[in-house]
């Protein structure tokens, strides 16, 4: 505890490139998964083959990816951004694509028959109503994502691992503990927020 | 690369098995013991909404803690080695096994089970005969995410000394070897790839006939 | 068959008994339906008779035995039990559903396939084609069918069943009561049947029994029930028309007189009293025609009504 209060300016420093690259990998997933999704949930194929090829990106294990990636791009936050957009593909695209075909069939018919053209539907009535849905792929992708980035920092990547590493190499366990426990507390601050987000968002879309 | 990557576990068979042993060993450990502690625990929950109520909720927080945070925070508890790594493994694997049982069971439709109740069935005969094998799939589901995340994790457990594949990616890493680092990072996936099939086809199988 | 004496279930936190000290019974091979507005008891009741609910206090007697401190699983195994979503076992074939009591009774497996293809034929359910098939795979009339058979594979002497069939769409409803009432009276089993449906109750009860507040208002066959409502609380439940439901109970054949009447419009014999006179309303005629022989005329059905 005490280590924490005296070094505290390094936690935050670590939580803040933490934060950084944690929301650049899932900005960047969540545009891509986006336009895949949009392409999926039109097309049972797309689908199909969309969710077979990031299901085998999500499945292949962390540290062993962040590696993989190395001779490819070497070190640093490119190599962690790229893997953590991997893993999120599965479950955004997956979200996205059935939030959009869960839309009632009555609704959308309604938006047609008010003279909605496709982009119209899409942006206004389906993609607002899928939100729930969406949003809760994001919450699991936001929570792979921070665990990542801890991993990540043994690539050079920075952010809370980097106090983890540093408190097992030199065996100092106020260093592991703190930057564990900094993790964990901002992994479950984050999935909690976007619970609530979630849920309001799901109230006001009900339909009953 | 990969050639040297090759010939590397030729001359090192005895190294590279011992870790690819090591890693399959606690992820086969890892996964036993939380699949016995989950599922009985997760269908005794379903009864008791009270007491499940705090235990899925501690379940899905540990859902999102980051492994290796987990892993490390072993150190100071339990010290290095296989232990402290099967042990935090294990927790890792529990929250996705406990909260698919509990939610298989749930979902039960009480129908089917008013009717079993009612022909004279008794809990056993209902839990048997009817839930189990209407919660299997979903149950199963949760076992092959478990299976993925302890795989996964058991990569890191050469950070706190527990062996397994990850030594050549940390050492590789460590030394700027790519060919080492290969050595660990192309089975590692191999394995986590191939035991996702095998879970896949197990979930299929065991999917009653009549349901999904 | 069954007596209810001084049943009551008084829930925890309720404000009245559920079931206030009602006395039932019902005679062997007697369907006896429970009828009333919701919150009245009757499926409370029904569920007490299997123990699925445990009674407060009172007794309930099935075949001369209390059944209130046997064994509950082993009296549920003797009984017949069909509810409104039916149900049935979707991981087990038709058949595997239908064996479900024979199984747990222990008989043997040539016995058993023996009852299940006796009883699909029993339904109207061709054995080779449906023992099989698994339940999503049916309609919900071939469901409910289903469900019946099951409840009656042990051949139980008593039969519960709850709104058994409520979720079936009116069309096919009809035809479902009538095999029921087919294969009732070809069997002759003991039957509590619950149904908030008084057009229900008239044509499958032999006698109906109307429960208010967990109390018993009137039991009686429906004719009589019609005829003679014991106080305002029937007369409004069985409906304003319940002279119209009382001719749903007698055919033309019982008001006929020899003889006809030229250019009336000739119905069958069997036709109910009350579709006869919704011929005559349809057509403006005073009289009607039966095949075979005979005459119904509008003054015949007040002759009859007084």
């Amino acid at each position: 505890m005490t280590w924490f209060l005296r070094n505290w300016d390094q936690v935050a420093i670590a939580l803040g490139e933490h934060l950084l690259i944690a929301g650049t990998a899932l900005a960047v997933a969540f545009v891509l998964s986006l336009a895949i999704g949009i392409a999926a949930a039109r097309s049972q194929r797309v689908f199909d083959a969309a969710l077979a090829v990031s299901g085998i990106l999500y499945t292949i294990p962390t540290l062993a990816f962040l590696a993989l990636l190395i001779p490819l791009v070497g070190l640093g936050k490119v190599n962690a951004i790229i893997c953590m957009v991997a893993f999120s593909l599965m479950i955004l695209v997956r979200n996205i694509a059935t939030g959009i075909r869960e839309v009632p069939a009555e609704v959308t018919d309604a938006a047609r028959g008010m003279g909605m053209s496709r982009r119209e539907i899409l942006w206004k009535v389906e993609l607002p109503l899928a939100m729930p849905v969406i949003v809760a792929g994001l919450r699991i992708s936001a929570v792979t994502v921070i665990s990542v980035t801890v991993v990540a920092a043994y690539v050079n990547a920075g952010g809370l691992g980097t106090i983890i590493f540093n408190g097992i190499a030199s065996d100092h366990p106020p260093k592991i503990v703190t930057g564990a426990v900094a993790a964990c507390l901002l992994a479950i601050a984050v999935d909690l927020s976007l619970a609530a987000l979630e849920r309001r968002l799901k109230a006001s879309r009900a339909v009953a | 690369m990969l050639a040297s990557a090759w010939q590397y576990i030729v001359e090192h068979p005895d190294r590279f098995g011992a870790a690819l042993w090591r890693h399959i060993s606690l992820s086969v450990a890892a996964l036993l013991i939380a699949t016995a502690i989950a599922i009985p625990l997760g269908i005794w929950l379903a009864r008791r909404a009270r007491v499940a109520l705090f235990a899925i909720n501690a379940a899905n927080v540990g859902r999102t803690l980051p492994s290796l945070a987990v892993l490390a925070l072993m150190m100071p508890l339990l010290g290095t080695g296989f232990t402290p790594a099967l042990f935090a493994l294990t927790l890792l694997a529990l929250p996705p096994i406990l909260i698919n049982t509990y939610a298989a069971v749930r979902q039960v439709d009480p129908d089917v089970i008013d009717a079993a109740r009612g022909m004279g069935m008794t809990q056993r005969e209902i839990t048997r005969g009817i839930v189990v094998p209407l919660a299997v799939p979903v149950i199963a589901a949760g076992v092959r995410i478990a299976a993925i995340q302890v795989i996964s994790g058991a990569v890191l457990a050469a950070y706190i000394g527990g062996g397994g594949l990850g030594d050549f990616i940390t050492a590789g890493i460590a030394m700027m070897q790519i060919s080492l680092l290969l050595v660990g990072a192309i089975p590692a996936t191999l394995l986590a790839i191939g035991t996702d099939l095998l879970f896949g086809r197990v979930q299929r199988a065991l999917t009653p006939r009549g349901v999904g | 068959m069954i007596k209810l004496k001084g049943l009551v279930k008084q829930f925890a936190g309720a404000p009245r008994p559920a079931v206030d000290h009602l006395d039932l019974d019902v005679a062997a091979g007697e369907v006896c339906v429970l009828i009333g507005p919701s919150g009245c008891g009757k499926t409370t009741t029904m569920r007490m008779v299997n123990r699925l609910i445990e009674p407060t206090s009172g007794t309930i007697e099935v075949n001369g035995h209390d059944v209130t401190h046997m064994n509950p699983v082993e009296l549920r195994r003797g009984i017949g039990y069909v509810i409104q979503q039916v149900g049935l076992f979707p991981h087990m074939t038709i058949a595997a559903n239908i064996a479900t009591v024979p199984h747990l009774l222990g008989w043997d497996e040539t016995k058993v396939a023996r009852r299940i293809d006796e009883l699909l034929q029993l339904i109207g359910m061709e054995p080779e084609s449906f023992r099989d098939r698994y339940p999503r795979e049916l309609s919900g009339g071939q469901r409910q069918r289903i469900g019946v058979a099951r409840a009656l594979a042990a051949d139980p002497p008593v039969l519960l069943m709850d709104e058994p069939f409520g979720a079936i769409d009116p069309i096919n409803r009809a035809r479902v009561q009538d095999e029921f009432l087919k294969i009732q009276r070809q069997l002759k089993k003991t039957v509590v049947f619950v149904t908030h449906d008084i057009d229900e109750a008239i044509k499958m009860g032999d006698r109906i029994a109307l429960l208010r507040d967990g109390r018993l208002v009137q039991q009686a066959p429906p004719a009589e029930m019609l005829a003679r409502p014991a106080n305002g609380f029937v007369e409004d439940f069985v409906g304003a028309d319940r002279a119209l439901k009382r001719l749903s109970l007698i055919t033309c054949v019982s008001l006929a007189n020899p003889g006809s009447v030229v250019g009336a419009p000739e119905v069958s014999a069997d036709t109910s009293a009350r579709d006869g006179l919704a011929v005559m309303l349809e057509s403006g005629a005073r009289a009607i025609n039966l095949a075979g022989g005979g005459v119904v005329r509008l003054e015949d059905f007040f002759a009859r009504t007084g």
